[in-house]
């Protein structure tokens, strides 16, 4: 049985105050709040496992990769991904991205190739790309967005040519909500002869996720947007295609063997396998096994449950916020083509103000261009405030919320 | 003599196209440092003495009794320096 108002329990932070008032925290398209289970799973490792990964062959060595390894397999098992060697812990969506520009997009795409994006994206979608085309040569393409936040299909599938390498979308927009129909896409980009990378930030957390269903080549996500700690994320990556790219950083753990070659005064070097070829150096242990425990305390709740309670909630803040004279409302309306997110903006304020207008009541919203600023210039804003649930959130937090808001509108 | 420093803990140029300052005041001397900002600035409106809507040499500004304060369309730090200077001072 899936209850916010009982799983609240398991959250210290939601016991706090923030400036007199019980904090309301609204800001999970940023960062979700932690469980004790996964403080918990953290701090045993610490206490007692810790030692490093792979090359010891001591107890604590042992239990320390059992755990790692465990993780990767949970991590997996969550996405659907045929085996866990498709699983590369990173510290999160925009390293996973970065990881395929540099190591696939650098060496694989050439001056004639395009890469598909869409004016949706944050900037970990957009910038590395932006950057390795200055290297490589390729074109970068940009999908349209409609003024009411839904992604302009016609237009990513004109644009996409035999010249299409790569397309790149987010699942879920992180300021409108918007949901994508990635498998409609992937399959259209795979008839053309292109890779889909999706990037997962907004979806992975918050509703169930296949990726063989889905056919993504790759997808990104981070796990403190769902419930894990900062600092480490996944990348999944086809095998064959994993197989076939270069690494992406050098170091330790990524590497057969480095051998000193005398005659030549240089390394000859051979590669590990995916996905130890590209975790260079001491992976974020603790995290990836507290991101393994948050994957579990999902699953407990259960991705369609979690979808669904997210789903209610949205429906009931959207209804609330159109008692409100001076607010306007961002995004699709329609509750099946949206998550969670509900950009929003106030006559004669700047998303600042209201942010820090909600926050003298213990409100957390975010404010500004929540790393996707081509979003706001096709919404004409200048940035925007924007609340965002998750499990924890409740329908008496939202009343609240409009309680200030409507303060907000009298002052 | 005291200094701007001794009472903000920091400032934050915005992420948006706005160009508005976000100063945080240092917790143990946000109430001195609202007191001082109420004596000099003009009150425009105020919430239950929460929330003050200023104004001074013809900016208006907000300031939060959390301890925080915005100020809208600021040229540059020299000028939010003058300002603070004068308010805070």
């Amino acid at each position: 049985m899936f209850d916010p108002h009982a799983l609240r329990a398991d959250f210290p932070i939601l016991k706090r105050k923030v400036n007199d008032h019980p904090l309301i925290y609204f800001d999970n398209a940023a960062t979700t709040q932690k469980p004790q289970q996964v403080i918990d799973a953290e701090r045993d490792f610490y206490e007692n496992h810790n030692a490093n990964v792979h090359r010891s062959v001591h107890t604590l060595s042992q239990e320390a990769t059992e755990l790692h390894e465990a993780g990767r397999e949970k991590i997996a098992q969550f996405i659907g991904a045929k085996e866990s060697a498709e699983v590369i812990f990173v510290r999160g969506t925009t390293e996973a991205i970065n990881l395929v520009a540099y190591s696939w997009g650098l060496r694989n795409l050439k001056p004639g190739d395009e890469v598909l994006l869409s004016l949706m994206e944050h900037h970990s979608n957009i910038v590395p790309w932006e950057i390795v085309s200055k290297i490589a040569g390729f074109s970068i393409k940009y999908a349209n967005v409609h003024p009411d936040g839904m992604l302009d299909y016609d237009d990513f599938e004109s644009k996409l040519s035999s010249k299409t390498k790569l397309a790149c979308l987010s699942h879920v927009s992180n300021v409108s909500g918007t949901i994508n129909d990635v498998k409609r896409l992937a399959k259209v980009a795979h008839d053309n002869g292109a890779l889909f990378l999706v990037d997962g930030a907004q979806s992975v957390p918050h509703m169930p996720i296949d990726v063989q269903n889905m056919d993504a080549d790759f997808l990104a996500f981070s796990g403190h947007k769902m419930l894990g700690p900062t600092g480490i994320g996944a990348l999944y990556g086809k095998k064959a295609l994993l197989k076939s790219m270069a690494p992406f950083q050098g170091g330790g753990e990524m590497i057969k063997d480095v051998l000193f070659v005398q005659e030549e005064g240089h390394c000859g070097i051979s590669w590990n396998e995916p996905p130890w070829k590209f975790e260079a150096g001491t992976p974020n242990i603790a995290g990836g096994i507290a991101l393994a425990e948050a994957v579990r305390y999902l699953q407990r709740l259960g991705m369609e449950n979690v979808s669904r309670h997210e789903t209610e909630l949205t429906a009931y803040a959207m209804k609330r916020l159109t008692e409100l004279k001076k607010v306007t409302v961002y995004g699709p309306t329609d509750l099946k083509k949206k998550c969670g997110i509900i950009p929003f903006s106030v006559e004669g304020l700047s998303s600042h103000d209201v942010a820090l207008f909600c926050d003298t009541f213990g409100i957390m919203l975010r404010s500004g261009f929540h790393c996707a600023q081509p979003l706001h210039q096709v919404f004409k804003l200048q940035s925007s405030a924007r609340a965002s649930f998750y499990i924890y959130n409740t329908a008496e937090e939202v009343d609240r919320f409009i309680e200030v808001l409507k303060e907000m509108e009298e002052f | 003599m005291p200094t701007v420093e001794d009472y903000v803990a920091r400032t934050e140029g915005t992420c948006g196209a706005e160009k508005d300052i976000i100063v945080i005041f240092k917790y143990e001397k946000k109430e001195e440092a609202i007191a001082n900002i109420l004596k000099k600035a003009t009150l425009k409106n105020s919430l239950a003495g929460i929330i003050y809507e200023l104004s001074f040499e013809g900016r208006s500004f907000r300031v939060y009794t959390s301890g925080k304060a915005i100020f809208r369309s600021i040229k540059d730090k020299e000028e939010l320096n003058h300002i603070l200077t004068a308010l805070l001072l």
